[in-house]
């Protein structure tokens, strides 16, 4: 691939943000039809949560395959037409479009083995770059959501994308014994790594009862050969799967050596009594995922309220959303997965095609040309990711999109959890704020959650509300006796910076800052 | 299976080519190496992906990167902090 030297300013007519299955897709899509693409990713390697993969090893992944590795291997190679910017981490967008991003020193020292170089998004300081271009797709993904229970903030509990990064990324488990809790199929894949990682996995205790699921698998074969496969792995490991079950609380004193385990009722309140210790080291546990928001929100992108209750971006059936020139695709579009995200990235990069030389402005108003996307679809077949039609690839996206929305249904946060709460339970991790000072603050007179954060500091620390906005408004509605509004969530997810960032890298921005007056 | 080492509060820890320094401690067996200002509890690793900013830590006396993102290179000197 043509690795850029990270240079003070990049011009392209494509920037795409984000290098896991959507923005891949886009990128090796745009760029097959001869587009100059910019591909910026904060992460030494491509791939995103999905495809992770250590340095060292992707010789030996790409001998072994599975888990859609074999289309992996495929975009990678397509990212030779793709100036592809790693070690780059988006922390601001303006509109027109000017691309702020921090640039690793790895970025450009050609580090690390298998030609893939260490880059770390600026960890370890960085300079300020520009990315200059004339439409964004916007592929950021989405992080573990995980939802506050006392002692979840003791060292040995992380997050379920935690303990797969460790397992997957750094071939370490993070622990001798292990429990997975929380709710969603992801869970799966994660005890299958980390029992493969040498972690004994005392149990998955899912906490949703997705019965009904069953009939949507066997619509989707491939999703039911995927899961049949964990379920032979699991038994094969001996591992226990228990539904209608959580971890309610974690304990030790300076890590977690036990968990309590309880039963849940269908709307997650603990049932009584039901409640048994498990011995364990580590606790990898996740509610689903939220959407990262940041840049969509910093450009005005119109967002909306699933049904499973997700706020994620507003888009149109060419993938645009209600910015003209800015396309989204993947999980902020709504969690759907790899093989959807790969679909709408290609779908966002042939849409971007279409436009042609029209402004975005033009494009805004006029409708979708379907003929306009099949040609860009034929310009570039044989290069493109799937290689296939228009057609084919609305018809797979609407089929992944109903998948995903039983998914969603199924495995969604019930209403109940705050019942395994206790008053000093911590629900923001970096300002240390209990349960209780956030009753306090409604009590105060606070009825949303941005007056709530004001009053109690929830949400305010190096995480922006990360971690913990979920809850900070799940619990702000429940106090105030209403069900959680989109209003709630959107409040939480706006941070003027989307990466928190050192001035002093900022001090070493390029010197050509002047613009035009807008 | 070790590449190379980094030192942590002054103890050597192996580490595989390509491990954060996140993994490699946690790989050592150090499950924390940051307390936390008000309630001076210890924290470690918990999104792993670097949105939580938990694993905070020095490296080669710059504070406050985090231990998930920053990959381990021979001879980091890491140390545990208050943050």
């Amino acid at each position: 691939m043509r690795d850029e030297p990270a240079a003070a300013d990049v011009a392209a007519d494509i920037a795409v943000i984000g290098a896991g299955p959507a923005g891949l897709a886009a990128a090796v899509t745009a760029a097959a039809a001869g587009r100059d693409v910019a591909l910026v990713d904060a992460a030494p390697r491509p791939g995103g949560q999905f495809y992770r993969h250590r340095a060292v090893s992707s010789e030996e992944e790409d001998r072994r395959g599975g888990r859609g590795w074999e289309t992996f291997v495929r975009l990678r190679e397509g990212l030779a037409a793709v100036r592809y910017l790693r070690g780059h981490r988006v922390w601001h967008i303006e509109p027109g479009f000017v691309v702020h991003a921090l640039a690793g020193d790895g970025a450009e020292r050609g580090e690390g083995g298998n030609g893939d170089e260490a880059a770390e998004g600026g960890e370890r300081g960085g300079r300020a770059v520009e990315i200059r271009a004339r439409a964004l797709i916007l592929a950021p993904g989405a992080h573990d959501r995980v939802l506050p229970f006392p002692g979840w903030d003791l060292p040995g509990v992380l997050t379920a994308g935690a303990a797969q990064a460790l397992a997957k990324g750094n071939g370490v488990a993070p622990g001798a014994r292990t429990v997975v809790a929380g709710t969603g199929p992801f869970l799966l894949p994660v005890a299958a790594a980390l029992a493969t990682a040498g972690s004994t996995v005392a149990g998955i205790f899912e906490a949703n009862r997705p019965f009904g699921f069953g009939a949507a698998l066997a619509r989707h074969p491939a999703r039911l050969a995927e899961a049949a496969g964990y379920a032979a792995a699991l038994a094969r490991a001996r591992i226990p799967y228990l539904m209608g079950r959580a971890v309610v609380a974690a304990h030790g004193d300076d890590a977690v050596t036990a968990v309590t385990v309880a039963r849940l009722d269908a709307g997650w309140r603990p049932v009584a009594g039901t409640e048994r210790l498990v011995e364990c080291d580590t606790v990898a546990v996740g509610h689903g995922f939220a959407p990262q928001l940041e840049l969509p929100l910093q450009l005005g992108c119109a967002t909306r309220v699933t049904a499973e209750g997700d706020l994620v971006v507003e888009v149109d059936a060419a993938q645009r959303t209600s910015v003209p020139g800015v396309y989204a695709a993947g999980e902020i579009t709504g969690i759907g997965g790899a093989q959807l995200a790969l679909v709408e990235g290609e779908l966002a990069a042939l849409s971007v095609l279409a436009a042609g030389g029209a402004s975005a402005g033009e494009m805004s108003s006029a409708a979708m040309s379907a003929a306009a996307m099949s040609a860009a679809a034929r310009a570039v077949s044989g290069k493109a990711v799937s290689g296939k039609g228009v057609a084919w690839l609305l018809a797979r996206r609407r089929r992944l999109r109903a998948f995903a929305a039983a998914l969603g249904a199924a495995y969604a946060v019930r209403p109940g959890w705050p019942a395994w709460l206790r008053d000093d339970t911590v629900v923001c991790r970096c300002e240390e704020v209990p349960y209780e000072r956030l009753v306090a603050a409604v009590a105060l007179g606070a009825t949303d959650p941005r007056t709530v954060k004001l009053l109690s500091r929830a949400g305010m620390g190096w995480c922006q509300g990360r971690v913990c906005g979920h809850a900070t408004a799940a619990l702000t509605a429940r106090a105030t006796g209403r069900a959680l509004a989109a209003s709630d969530l959107r409040g939480l997810v706006q941070r003027p910076i989307a990466q928190p960032i050192r001035l002093g890298d900022l001090a070493h921005a390029p010197e050509t800052r002047e613009k035009e007056p807008p | 299976m070790s590449d190379f080492e980094i030192t942590f509060d002054g103890r050597p820890i192996p580490v595989a080519a390509g491990q954060t320094v996140g993994a490699a401690l946690i790989a050592a067996g150090i499950r924390s190496w940051r307390r936390t200002r008000v309630a001076d509890r210890p924290r470690g690793l918990f999104c792993g992906i670097g949105v939580c900013f938990d694993c905070l830590v020095t490296v080669n006396d710059r504070p406050g990167l985090r231990a998930c993102l920053v990959e381990a290179r021979p001879g980091d000197v890491i140390r545990s902090g208050r943050a």
